[in-house]
């Protein structure tokens, strides 16, 4: 982070998966959620990833983002290796590097929006730039709500809190895991024309989960997974095209399972 | 329904565990204390009933198993036995020698049980019970039959190191101090052991050498009865043959009178340790409460998704209250083998005293059983009531709702009024203790001080808002973001923070106003000490028994000792009371200067002088003259001379030593004051009176700084019995603390999983829930510190006839604070060690 961010082209990779395999069960219950992934995830890019339930998008992304151990193969965050990190090198670069939007249970209940957006800097022990927090803050239109708790926010509100405190920290890649699952269409475009204009204007990497072509369409590449594999890829993708290609993933399932 | 109960029983196994721990350990401690009451009481009762034969001839005026100063002189002459004997309805009639103030001593040199428990010397003669059993059952070697001889009873010989054939030395009251005993063989009573007494058997005309100087007689007699006789009847036929003075009653009587005397020491254990169990139980209510509030509030969706399926408040209602049922009927069970241990843990403290209890009269009765069960049954079902009508009143559509975080309403107005109206209520009935309302003022105060505790533990969510917020910035100051997490999630939640702190509160508060009394005590002491102390030396027993005269005739003889003055003691009828008389030489009046109120402190002859209060409950002042009935049937008359003000030096009955000479009376001294010869050095004198003393471990020569010492101990030994029992409510209300923590965690997983995602690491996830507990902790101390303050200075200030001084035990309460926040940190290691092992993503995935 030593120079201002001007947004635009891929400037190399910010994350990536190599051969990324993950088995949950054993034997008979075995299922391979990742069945041999290889992506790169480029910086500056809103990257999203879909597929059918149980396509292996939401196992990617956590692996991807230190939150969870692949089987085999290898996640580098920000050119480092995850598989040889231990639970407090792991911990320091979520804090540090990553920045995290959930469906839902974003904030911390007991605390304020202000004190839920600079959380991973308390954690740990640094101080906000005040300019780039203003300039987070009037992007996502909270200024007036920063001393309000969870409680007395709406869910659009609070997940634009959670947006804001993702990208407080300035972190090399922000992971956002269904941001809009729960969100009504109005409060949806509010939380994702605002992760676009993160990438946009301060040049922030976005890798976003969503089985919701319309959220999908915000993105600047579209990764299709199923069964585990990337099957496709489409890039400046519009809403036609996803679910074209949608449907074409869930015939070939069915076809498949016929 | 039912199948669900036991599902969501069987699915929550950990919950199950630590919330039917509260119950375990509350029905464990009742059903230990009451094992334990009932176990005391059937070993005395086993030892009376097998050692007392169907009637009994004795002096008039005495009564059974009661401790004295000094025994009666008028004995039994052989003649009248015989003629006892004679009688047709008198099958055996034996001459008892019952020697009082002997003391055994071990091969080490030292006292055999100590000085609580007496020892009893007696003749051996072979007499059986009430039920015609013998009284005596030899266990080991043979009975002592001739002089020189002597037989032990099992746990003394075993505790003095002696083996059959040994030499056994006795301290003894009257002529020679020490004497050897070649110790020819062991028993038992019939009864069972011997509760920590000392048995001593001698052949019949030695015991009569020891104890009588030699005078063929007996001090009383067992009678047995002919086939067909009753015990009146044996008794009536006994009492026309026997002279003047003595009267014969039948063993029913001496039971009887023997049980009253025990008994009423036996209720008061028996009481004090209710007492705990209570506190125990009410803590363990707390618990199971507040358990049952959360296990309902993380099944709101459960709960909700019954009715929305068509199950009735009412059968949500009972599914708890099922649960709820169950989980009572395993703790109780559980608690009844607790208790039984925990009485055997408590016999095991009590012979350490000197109180031995037997581990085969330790079981659980019937009572014991149903007790355990009814209590705990019903206290579970009534702490799990509230949350129960909680669980049902969820509405059906909350099921459909993601959002699953119930907010618990906040404490409501009526509430708050009611719980200040209640504080009030117990501040006043604590004020008409102060101010003297009818009937006992600390019984006034014990009311107000039960209201003010249940109050302050119902309003403990809005009374320890202070504290909590107090704490989230000291935390937040030394701790940063975690501190202030903490911090802010103790205060989430009041109504369960407040819920868990009162269960430490109740123990705390409890403690605090132990500690203020008994340190009201100890400076109260100190001061008396320091007024009332006024001889250079004390000379008394620990156990305040009485011992040898010779001991102060040896004394007097110390060089460099001034005055040597006596005080003996006897109990007597004072018009019908029984009463503690206290005599003393001339030289009494050259030590104490009593502060008389009216009359003379010099007395002569047949006279004495009164307390205050005595001659208030007499009835008497001076020139009233006092018949005064002594053991052995004399009755003197006393001319009152004078009235003290009530004071710790004598007792209510002070009279001249030689009244109890001319009454007949074996003369003991139970106190000599002895002051040191001017220009003597008091430190020399001291040691040489210790060297007096040297063979004779009763008695101590202590000075004011002993004295006091030796008082402070005893009160400090209370103490930590009573600090010991409320230790089982404090570990309770731990466990709580653990419950509630633990609880908590797992409630808020999905947080616990954010806050892991976005970097706290588990260290700090650690340090946060041990910081949330010692606010738990500290809240609870503080407020259980403050209101056992508050009952504690009350209390002392009920008893400030008694407690003249009130010193508040400031160094303890800060101690009770840290040891507070130990726990806490003590209760947070399982719950926040749970909660660093959560994977952050399963955490995330809980819904």
């Amino acid at each position: 982070m030593t120079e201002q961010p001007t947004g635009g082209a891929p400037q190399g990779v910010a994350a990536s998966a190599h051969d990324l395999v993950k088995v949950y069960g054993t034997e008979e219950a075995e299922v391979r959620a990742l069945d041999g992934v290889t992506v790169d995830l480029m910086k500056g890019e809103f990257t999203a990833i879909m597929g059918p339930s149980g396509s292996g998008k939401s196992t990617l992304m956590h692996c991807l983002a230190a939150l969870d151990t692949p089987t085999s193969g290898e996640a580098v965050v920000d050119g480092t290796s995850l598989g040889k990190l231990k639970d407090k090198a792991l911990t320091n670069l979520r804090r540090d590097r990553i920045g995290f939007v959930f469906q839902a249970f974003n904030l911390v209940p007991t605390l304020t929006a202000k004190e839920n957006i600079l959380l991973p800097l308390d954690l740990a022990g640094k101080k906000a730039d005040q300019g780039w927090f203003d300039q987070v803050i009037d992007a996502v239109g909270l200024r007036p709500r920063l001393g309000h708790r969870p409680s007395e926010m709406s869910g659009g509100q609070q997940q634009r809190v959670a947006c804001a405190r993702a990208l407080v920290s300035r972190p090399s890649i922000v992971f956002a895991d269904e941001p809009t699952g729960n969100l009504d269409s109005t409060s949806s475009a509010e939380v994702l024309g605002f992760l676009r204009r993160s990438v946009d204007e301060f040049g922030q990497t976005v890798v976003m989960v969503t089985h919701d072509p319309v959220a999908a369409s915000y993105s600047d590449r579209v990764l299709f997974l199923a069964d585990g594999k990337v099957v496709d890829e489409l890039r400046r993708p519009d809403r036609d095209a996803i679910l074209e290609r949608m449907g074409a993933l869930s015939d070939a399932a069915a076809r498949k399972a016929g | 329904m039912l199948r669900l109960t036991w599902r969501n029983l069987v699915a929550r196994k950990v919950r199950l565990v630590m919330s039917t721990l509260a119950i375990v350990l509350g029905i464990g401690f009742l059903a230990g204390v009451l094992t334990f009451s009932h176990g005391l009481g059937s070993t005395f009762d086993n030892i009376i009933e097998g050692s007392t034969s169907d009637a009994l001839v004795r002096t008039e005026g005495e009564v059974s198993f009661q401790a004295s100063g000094a025994g009666t002189t008028k004995l039994v002459k052989p003649a009248v036995v015989e003629r006892l004997a004679e009688l047709p309805e008198v099958a055996a009639a034996d001459g008892s020698v019952d020697g009082v103030g002997a003391y055994l001593l071990g091969e080490d040199g030292k006292l055999v049980g100590g000085t609580g428990a007496p020892t009893l010397v007696f003749n051996y003669y072979d007499s059986v019970n009430v039920a015609g059993d013998p009284i005596l059952l030899l266990e080991s070697g043979e009975w002592p039959d001739e002089p020189g001889q002597i037989n032990l009873d099992v746990s003394s010989a075993e505790r003095g190191g002696y083996e059959l054939g040994d030499e056994v030395t006795l301290l003894l009251p009257v002529g020679e101090l020490r004497q050897t005993f070649e110790l020819v063989g062991t028993s038992n009573f019939n009864g069972g052991g011997t509760a920590g007494a000392t048995l001593a058997l001698l052949e019949t005309s030695q015991a009569q050498d020891v104890f009588l100087d030699g005078q063929d007689a007996y001090t009383t007699v067992s009678l047995t009865a002919a086939e067909g006789v009753s015990q009146t009847e044996l008794a009536d036929a006994a009492k026309t043959v026997l002279p003047d003075g003595f009267t014969a009653v039948t063993g029913q009587e001496v039971i009887d009178e023997s049980d009253e005397q025990i008994g009423q020491f036996l209720d008061v254990i028996g009481y004090f340790l209710i007492a705990f169990a209570v506190i125990a139980i009410v803590v363990g209510a707390f618990i199971i409460f507040n358990t049952f509030s959360i296990l309902v509030s993380q099944r709101v969706r459960e709960s909700a998704l019954l009715r929305a399926l068509g199950a009735s408040r009412r059968q949500v209602t009972r599914s708890v209250l099922i649960e709820a049922f169950l989980m009572a009927l395993l703790g109780s069970t559980l608690g009844l083998l607790v208790g039984l241990g925990l009485s055997r843990g408590l016999a095991a403290v009590f012979r350490s005293q000197g109180l031995d209890i037997a581990g085969d009269v330790l079981v659980l009765t019937p009572t014991t059983i149903i007790a355990a069960y009814v209590v705990g049954i019903s206290v579970t079902m009534v702490a799990a009531f509230v949350p129960a009508r909680r669980a049902a009143k969820v509405p059906p559509v909350a099921a459909l709702r993601d959002d699953l975080t119930v907010q618990e309403k906040a404490l409501g107005r009526r509430r708050l009024v009611l719980g200040t109206i209640a504080l009030l209520v117990g501040a006043a009935l604590m004020g008409a203790g102060l101010v003297g309302a009818p009937g006992a003022d600390p019984a006034w105060i014990g009311a107000g001080a039960v209201i003010w505790v249940i109050t302050v533990a119902v309003m403990a969510p809005v009374l320890g808002r202070p504290v909590l917020v107090a704490s989230r910035a000291v935390f937040a100051k030394l701790f940063g973001t975690t501190g202030k997490l903490a911090g802010e999630n103790a205060l989430r939640n009041p109504r369960r923070t407040g819920a868990t702190a009162s269960a430490l509160m109740i123990g705390l508060a409890v403690v605090s106003a132990v500690g203020v009394l008994a340190s009201s005590l100890s400076a109260t002491n100190d001061e008396l000490v320091d007024r009332e102390f006024r001889s250079d030396f004390l000379v008394q027993s620990p156990s305040f028994q009485g011992f040898p005269t010779k001991v102060g005739d040896e004394m007097a003889e110390v060089d460099g000792v001034g005055t040597v003055s006596r005080m003996q003691g006897s109990v007597a009828l004072v018009k019908q009371d029984q009463t503690f008389v206290a005599g003393v030489d001339d030289a009494f009046a050259d030590i104490y200067e009593l502060d008389m109120r009216r009359g003379t402190q010099q007395m002569t002859g047949d006279q004495a002088i009164l307390s205050e209060s005595t001659a208030g409950d007499l009835d008497a002042d001076v020139g009233t003259t006092l018949p005064v009935a002594f053991p052995g049937g004399q009755t003197v008359d006393l001319e009152v001379v004078g009235i003290f003000e009530d004071t710790p030096i004598t007792s209510g009955v002070t009279l001249p030593i030689s009244v109890l000479e001319d009454a007949g009376l074996r003369r003991n001294d139970s106190t000599l004051s002895i002051n040191v010869a001017e220009g003597a050095d008091v430190d020399e004198v001291h040691d040489a009176l210790d060297e007096v003393v040297e063979d004779l471990p009763i008695v101590t020569v202590q000075d004011k700084e002993g004295f006091s010492e030796l008082i402070k101990q005893q009160v400090n030994q209370l103490l930590f019995l009573i600090y010991g029992l409320l230790a089982l409510a404090v570990i309770i209300a731990v466990i709580g603390i653990v419950n509630t923590l633990g609880l908590s965690v797992i409630e808020r997983t999905r947080e616990v999983g954010l806050l892991r995602a976005v970097g706290l690491s588990r260290r700090r996830l650690r340090r946060m829930i041990m910081l949330e507990s010692i606010a738990i902790a500290v809240l609870g101390a503080v407020l259980g510190l403050a209101v056992g303050l508050l009952i504690g200075i009350a209390l002392r200030q009920s008893l400030s006839e008694d407690l003249t001084v009130l010193s508040l035990p400031l160094g303890s309460l800060v101690v009770f604070l840290v040891i507070a926040v130990v726990f806490g940190v003590l209760a947070a290691i399982v719950p926040a060690v749970r909660a660093s092992r959560m994977k952050v993503l399963d955490a995330i995935a809980t819904e």
